[in-house]
């Protein structure tokens, strides 16, 4: 099967700190893969890497990250430019800030088809009138004339995935696309992914900390604890025969649709003592950079 | 909504205009020098000084003489000059044309400049170019407008003499302005060798007003900018593709200017203080230039008159300026 995004033993530090230890990992066509593990474990590095944003004081010291085949670790500003929004799109976290205040909805869809395919004014209206209805945007004409602070959360998660979903990429990264929705809102959204992935069969690379949505929608996945994977296979085995003790864990302190009152557990301390010695020992057998 | 925006600001301008005239009116009679006594100049005798009182109602109680004043004033009318012999409306309206012009020149020269700065020291932030414009804005800061007016003349009129120093266009044209602002009547008219005199005129005087103001800019912008391009859209719009220098002027500027129209236009109400004195340096024949006149010859009608037309600018212009807001902040159009 033909990998869109594959990660090879990649290792990050920020500042000289190990931030990612050796992460490996694929996300084949027309897959969901789940990065999943509490914040401070990697997650949003990884994404960050793949897209070439990551912060300043970061640094690659090994490993690659192939789309579509082709390295796209050290790639040139200028080539990393034509690729994003076109082959490779996000979805962001936070959908009360990730849309521009001074523009309307209908300048932040077009804007990315005008770019990458030089569309006309008229088409690429067209376009993002299409995209509007593909999110299920209820009388998209006035949503299309409307600014960002007029719509709801659910209402401008569509739109940034209306605008993720624009250019036919071939890899969507969605970080965390719904943590900061209500509950019932954000599984209309995750479904919304879902569909839409499945009918354009992108890749989706699907970052979250809640494993009851890695049940939902993702094929794959990976399980993050300081910047090493401890855990990855299908979500069926992983979620049936967990191979670590801290998947286990993980399971045992997320919530559960079809069991609501049971009682959540800690990751115990003991666990987390452990992985922490072991990301120690990891950093003295790499050279702490 | 923007209907009764206006009119509470039409209705908030009397007091202030009364305030404006009322401290202008006192202070003018509290400040020593004799009005009359300059004017009918050494060889008067006493008797013509008191009949020249008389007639200019100079020799009344101070109550009854403001509240004339304000009679007049109200109808529109600031008395007749009492140097020139002419209405001071008439005279008024004659300067009032080549102030505002240079104004707005100036005004749109620092507007260009410190917009440009901010956004090349964003575009380039860190490197050299950054320092550059930092520098810029501490030296523009620090110099006011009438010693950049000096700088000027010094250099590029004495020194290396290639721009005319004084005047507003050249005398030996002949130009006949209906409206009084030469720049676009001219350039409209295509009478090109009067635009280029007059262009040639207000660029030292305009620039001298406006580099203190395109620092503030350029400073102000710069670190609003620094604040938008940290914000989430930004990191989505580069996402999308977009290229560094698209992104600061186009997806990251309109927000950064909110905060920075605010300030420019209260600003621009200083550069407008301030042509008093450059258009005095540059003998440009502004508002400002006979505000000085007016002083040197305690010409209180003329005084009140100029000062009054300044505070009723500044009233328009923080009017206009409200009503921006709402332009460039769509939040803050349906409050």
């Amino acid at each position: 099967m033909n990998d869109m995004l594959a990660i090879e033993a990649l290792r990050i530090t920020i500042a000289g700190r190990n931030v990612l230890r050796d992460v490996s990992l694929a996300v084949p066509q027309g897959h969901v893969h789940g990065l999943v593990g509490e914040s401070g474990a990697g997650k949003t590095m990884v994404a960050r890497a793949v897209l070439g944003i990551l912060p300043a004081a970061a640094r690659v010291i090994s490993g690659h990250i192939a789309f579509d085949g082709a390295e796209i670790t050290h790639m040139s500003e200028r080539e990393r430019r034509a690729l994003l929004g076109r082959g490779i799109a996000l979805i962001p976290q936070d959908p009360m800030t990730a849309l521009n205040p001074a523009f309307r909805i209908e300048h932040q869809i077009v804007d990315v088809l005008r770019h990458h395919f030089g569309l006309g004014r008229t088409a690429a209206r067209a376009q993002a009138l299409e995209l509007m209805h593909q999110v299920h945007i209820r009388a998209p004409e006035r949503v299309l004339r409307q600014f960002p602070h007029e719509l709801s959360g659910g209402m401008r998660q569509r739109v940034l995935i209306a605008i993720a979903f624009a250019c036919r990429p071939k890899l969507i990264i969605a970080d965390e696309p719904s943590t900061a929705l209500d509950v019932t809102v954000q599984r209309q959204v995750l479904r919304l992914i879902k569909h839409l992935q499945a009918r354009e069969n992108t890749a989706v690379l699907f970052v979250t900390h809640n494993l009851g949505v890695v049940a939902k929608i993702c094929d794959t996945m990976t399980v993050l604890h300081a910047g090493r994977v401890v855990e990855e296979g299908s979500v069926e085995a992983c979620f049936e025969r967990p191979a670590h003790a801290y998947t286990r864990a993980l399971m045992a302190a997320t919530p559960r649709y079809d069991q609501p009152a049971a009682a959540l557990a800690p990751v115990p301390e003991a666990l987390s003592r452990d992985l922490a010695d072991e990301a120690t020992a990891w950093d003295a057998r790499h050279g702490a950079a | 909504m923007i209907g009764r925006q206006v009119a509470l600001r039409l209705l908030l301008a009397f007091p202030t205009l009364f305030g404006v005239a009322l401290i202008v009116f006192i202070l003018l009679r509290v400040v020593p020098g004799d009005p009359i006594a300059m004017m009918a100049g050494v060889t008067a005798t006493p008797e013509e000084i008191e009949r020249l009182r008389g007639l200019y109602g100079l020799d009344r109680p101070l109550l009854e003489q403001f509240w004339a004043y304000l009679g007049q004033l109200v109808q529109g009318d600031f008395g007749v000059s009492i140097t020139r012999r002419l209405p001071v409306t008439e005279l008024i309206f004659e300067r009032l044309p080549a102030t505002i012009e240079l104004s707005l020149f100036a005004m749109a020269l620092a507007v260009g400049l410190g917009i440009a700065l901010a956004v090349a020291a964003t575009y380039w932030r860190g490197r050299a170019a950054e320092r550059m414009t930092d520098g810029f804005s501490a030296f523009g800061l620090a110099v006011p407008d009438f010693l950049w007016g000096l700088i000027f003349i010094l250099i590029l009129g004495v020194l290396i003499p290639v721009l005319p120093i004084s005047g507003r266009v050249d005398p030996s044209l002949s130009f006949s302005s209906a409206t009084g602002l030469y720049l676009i009547e001219s350039f409209f008219r295509g009478q090109f060798d009067v635009f280029v005199s007059t262009l040639s005129r207000i660029v030292l005087p305009a620039l001298s007003l406006a580099l203190p103001l395109a620092a503030i800019i350029a400073r102000v912008l710069k670190s609003s900018l620094a604040e938008v391009m940290q914000q989430d859209y930004i990191l989505l719009a580069r996402v999308k593709g977009f290229g560094r220098f698209r992104i600061v002027m186009r997806d990251a500027l309109r927000n950064a200017l909110v905060p920075t129209v605010a300030l420019t236009a209260v600003q621009f109400t200083f550069l407008v203080g301030g042509t008093v004195l450059v258009e005095r340096i540059f003998s440009f024949p502004g508002l400002g230039n006979m505000a000085i006149e007016a002083v040197v010859n305690r010409d209180l009608p003329l005084i009140q008159g100029v000062v009054i037309t300044f505070a009723l600018i500044f009233i328009a212009l923080n009017m206009l300026i409200d009503l921006t807001y709402g332009l460039l902040n769509p939040r803050l159009r349906h409050g």
